[in-house]
């Protein structure tokens, strides 16, 4: 956590693309007369699923738009770290460096970032493609370390498997979600299953007769 | 009501359902303290302060956000037991102090909070002595600007958002907020705007650390330096009830005094901070004009220069105009001195407003302010509450927030903080008496509807008729109810909102006599007497000799050929009555500056000079002389109970007449900052004005 201020720099305008305004006017709907500053949230990450961050023009157009005071808007948009108030490269690159990714080897991961992205969190790259930021727990600590690629979760990460991972990136490429090393299938231990293995388990092999019952 | 038991610190006590744990506890006897609890705001709760022990319950309670209903008895059906010196609410309370003081600076030396800060008394009633073990850095929070009357000092902010739901829910002006979270949390505005509230000093009261405190008496005065006396704002009609802080000679600072029935512990900006005006551009000895030039002189030269004018003029060739600060002791005094000579002409109505004579509820605001909160259907006429009477105005969106109101204005649209609807200009109005109109049937449906006719309608050159057609929808409408006060069931909802404190003692007093005010500016005056009346055009005067009594070298002295220097408000013993016809009286926190006097005084001075002698001596005296013309000063403090639904009153208000629809009804206020003598004197008001009023007008404009 760090202090969120608005970026200082700001485009001129925004308006929210036919598609987004059809977003947000579905959320608007769900709530009752009188009570659509309720859909600010949903309206803030609309517009930065247009824009990738949330911009000045943006917490002032849907402030407008729900009829709320600005203050009202940058107070959501500045207490939620979900919404990005810096630019953003093409592909945000979110690092978890809570402890379990920690242990496990996330420095590593941030190392390969400011190698391959920018020496600080938040900044755009020379190349305009990434930006990186570091997360708080993401919810997949069996696969720590990982990092979240746009809505991709890629896991199992050490430096060298991120550095590939993000030239693969900036080819163009987009690699296959779900963990990068061990050969294993999302969460499976290394190498394959360990337990549960016997057939029986899963054939009714082991299933007892209820003494009486007819079959 | 429902109602339970509940034993407080082994008293038991019978306590409403309704109420939070913390009245309850209070109700008891004990005390609690608070940071982000306070009684007219929203219950936020989390400053934590306020933890108590409900025994049984697994963990200390939040006092503040628990309600009475929610606590229920022990199993043994004896009442819950509530402690609020119990060991474990002693710990958490210092628990939470601790956890208050980890990031607060130990600034208390240059803060100027300190001596009446919260924070202070209470970390040292219930915070551990002399103990820290918090060794790192503290935060640091950058500081905010808030606009010119607010000085912030963000470091020391503890978070309790007192300020944040003052402006939104009390001032209706949602212009702070607290972005980030946790220990990042900030109070600021969006993007360093000023505070644009009438309302906004109040906010430095509200806060309970030295985060927000007063920009202009920053570094002035510790408060127990100050000398502090109770008096009565006299910047606007309402008459809310003030501290005013002096040290030495000079007015420091002015603070609200608690008085539920007229400004809860609320004042407006201009109230608290045109007291730096009280010290500049004063008169401070009499002045005489000589050769085209105002030379100074002495009382002797100045009196026998107006009695020798006056005893050459003819009566009708006299008049006098009370300004908007007078007190009533000077009005009284004037109008017996001016009616010695004849048959003068007298004015109290600076602006022209066609109120006065008839029955006294004509000009009254019948309904009281505490009576708003119990109106459901509100017509503003040519009104600007906002800006007339900031304090009432917060009292009309306190209605709007605690019951359905439908609150309508006729006249050019304003914000006032509130939803209003708009019906138009002044050609509505004869289709609301006629009934013809939508709101005149919402006014009739109401139980208890108001109209409050303001400034902006009276100054029209068809106010009396405007007047009249006012009360006459009242009428109409059933506003007119039984008689008695609101709390005894009884309603009038006729009301005229008045911009000027001395308004009301003057119209009382019956200081209006022969031309009004353009019959005064255009009928070739040769003598006028000004008792600090300073809001018109001087340049109407034409030939007159004019006197000027007051306080400050504003319009009226600058026309003047002979100064008398006055008192201020805070200079004096005055009675003043508000728009509701509460007498009350302002106390004298220093003595005028250089030569000047108590301006009642200076008048009785005169008549002897002049051989005129008024028949009192002192104020006693004067005061009984008061009551002869007027009984109403007798009852202080009080609003008067209403007379009722007699048609003799109501009928008899205003003048029938024809209405120009087509001509603007707005507030005659251009600038809220500037009305007075004293608020054009103070640099505090100047900036304000620049800021707020210029600063809008040019947005406005682009």
């Amino acid at each position: 956590m760090s202090l969120r201020r608005l970026s200082p720099h700001q485009p001129e305008r925004f308006a929210f693309s036919a598609q987004s305004k059809t977003e947000v006017d579905k959320w608007i709907a769900k709530f009752p007369e009188g009570r659509q500053a309720s859909a600010v949230i949903a309206a803030l990450w609309i517009g930065q699923e247009q824009e990738g961050w949330v911009t000045k023009p943006m917490i002032e157009e849907v402030a407008r738009l729900l009829s709320m005071p600005y203050i009202r808007v940058l107070e959501v948009a500045t207490f939620y770290t979900m919404f990005n108030l810096e630019p953003v490269g093409d592909h945000l690159v979110q690092v978890c460096t809570t402890t379990p990714c920690w242990l496990r080897g996330s420095d590593d991961v941030v190392a390969a970032c400011k190698k391959h992205i920018a020496p600080t969190p938040h900044t755009v790259s020379a190349d305009g493609k990434f930006s990186w930021m570091e997360v708080e727990c993401l919810g997949a600590c069996v696969n720590a370390p990982m990092l979240q690629i746009g809505k991709d979760f890629y896991e199992d990460l050490d430096g060298p498997t991120t550095e590939k991972l993000l030239e693969a990136f900036r080819r163009g490429e987009t690699p296959k979600p779900g963990p990068q090393n061990y050969g294993r299938v999302s969460s499976e231990p290394a190498g394959g299953a360990l337990t549960l293995k016997d057939p029986q388990l899963y054939n009714g092999g082991y299933s007892k007769k209820t003494p009486g019952a007819e079959s | 009501m429902a109602s339970r038991k509940l034993n407080v610190n082994g008293v038991e006590i019978e306590a409403d359902d309704n109420i939070t744990l913390l009245q309850a506890c209070e109700q008891a006897g004990a005390e609690i303290p608070r940071f982000c609890y306070h009684e007219r705001l929203s219950v936020a709760g989390n400053c934590r302060m306020c933890l108590v022990e409900w025994v049984g319950a697994p963990k200390p309670q939040a006092s503040c956000a628990l309600q009475v209903k929610d606590i229920f008895p022990n199993k043994d059906g004896t009442p819950a037991n509530i402690r609020t010196n119990s060991p474990v609410a002693k710990k958490a309370r210092e628990g939470v102090m601790e956890f208050l003081l980890i990031n607060h600076p130990l600034d208390c030396p240059i803060c100027d909070q300190g001596g009446e800060c919260d924070l202070q008394d209470q970390a040292m009633g219930y915070g551990r002595a002399a103990f820290n073990r918090f060794n790192e850095n503290k935060r640091a929070v950058e500081d905010k600007y808030m606009g010119p009357l607010i000085k912030t000092i963000m470091t020391r902010c503890i978070q309790c958002t007192r300020c944040v739901r003052f402006a939104t829910e009390v001032a209706g002006v949602p212009d702070l907020g607290a972005t980030g979270r946790g220990e990042d949390m900030e109070i600021t505005t969006y993007l360093e705007k000023a505070f644009s509230s009438e309302l906004s000093g109040n906010v430095v009261d509200l806060c309970p650390v030295g985060a927000l405190t007063s920009k202009p008496y920053a570094f002035n005065a510790r408060p127990w330096e100050l000398r502090k006396t109770e008096s009565i704002d006299v910047m606007d009609a309402q008459g809310c009830n003030i501290r005013v802080d002096a040290r030495g000679p000079q007015v420091l600072r002015v603070l609200p005094r608690l008085n539920e029935d007229v400004n809860e512990e609320w004042i407006s900006d201009k109230a608290r901070h045109a007291c730096d005006g009280l010290n500049r551009q004063r008169l401070d000895k009499p002045y005489v004009k000589k050769n085209g030039k105002l030379v100074p002189a002495t009382w002797g030269e100045a009196f026998a220069a107006i009695a020798a004018r006056m005893s050459a003029t003819k009566p009708e060739k006299m008049a006098a105009i009370v300004g908007d600060l007078a007190a009533a002791e000077e009005i009284k005094a004037l109008k017996d001195l001016m009616l010695s000579y004849g048959d003068v002409n007298l004015e109290c109505r600076q602006d022209g407003a066609k109120v006065g004579g008839g029955p006294r509820q004509s000009w009254l605001f019948n309904t009281t302010i505490a009576g708003i909160e119990s109106a459901d259907a509100i017509l503003l006429i040519g009104a600007n509450p906002r800006w007339e009477a900031p304090v009432l105005n917060a009292r009309i969106r306190k209605a709007w927030t605690n019951g359905p109101v439908k609150i309508a204005n006729i006249g050019t649209p304003v914000d006032l903080t509130y939803p209003v609807e708009q019906l138009g200009g002044a050609d509505v109005l004869s289709g609301i008496a006629d009934g013809s109109h939508a709101f005149a049937k919402i006014l009739k449906d109401a139980q208890r509807p108001m109209i409050v006719v303001g400034s902006g309608a009276l100054a029209r050159a068809d106010g009396a008729a405007i007047l009249h057609l006012a009360a006459k929808i009242a009428g109409d409408s059933g506003a007119i109810g039984p008689a008695g006060t609101p709390a005894e069931g009884g309603w009038v909802g006729f009301n005229v909102l008045h911009t000027a404190a001395s308004r009301v003692g003057a119209l009382d007093l019956g200081f209006v006599r022969g031309h009004d005010m353009a019959g005064i500016l255009g009928g070739g005056m040769e003598f006028v007497w000004l008792l600090g009346a300073d809001e018109f055009d001087m340049s109407k005067l034409g030939n007159a000799f004019v006197v000027y009594q007051g306080t400050h070298g504003d319009a009226g002295a600058h026309r003047a050929d002979v100064i008398l220097p006055g008192a201020a408000y805070t200079e004096k013993e005055g009675l003043y009555v508000n728009f509701e016809g509460r007498v009350q009286r302002t106390k004298r926190a220093v003595f005028p500056p250089g030569d000047a006097k108590e301006d009642w005084a200076i008048i009785r001075a005169f008549s002897q000079v002049a051989g005129k002698t008024l028949p009192y001596d002192d104020r006693d005296a004067l005061h009984q002389a008061i009551y002869k013309d007027a009984l109403t000063f007798k009852d202080m403090h009080e609003a008067p109970a209403h007379l009722g639904a007699d048609p003799a009153v109501w009928g008899a208000i205003g003048k029938a007449g024809p209405i120009d629809g087509k001509a603007p009804l707005e507030c005659t206020i251009r600038d809220f900052y500037l009305t007075n003598p004293i608020a054009r004197a103070s640099e505090t008001m100047a900036e304000c004005s620049r800021i707020f009023v210029s600063g809008a007008q040019q947005m406005a404009a682009e």
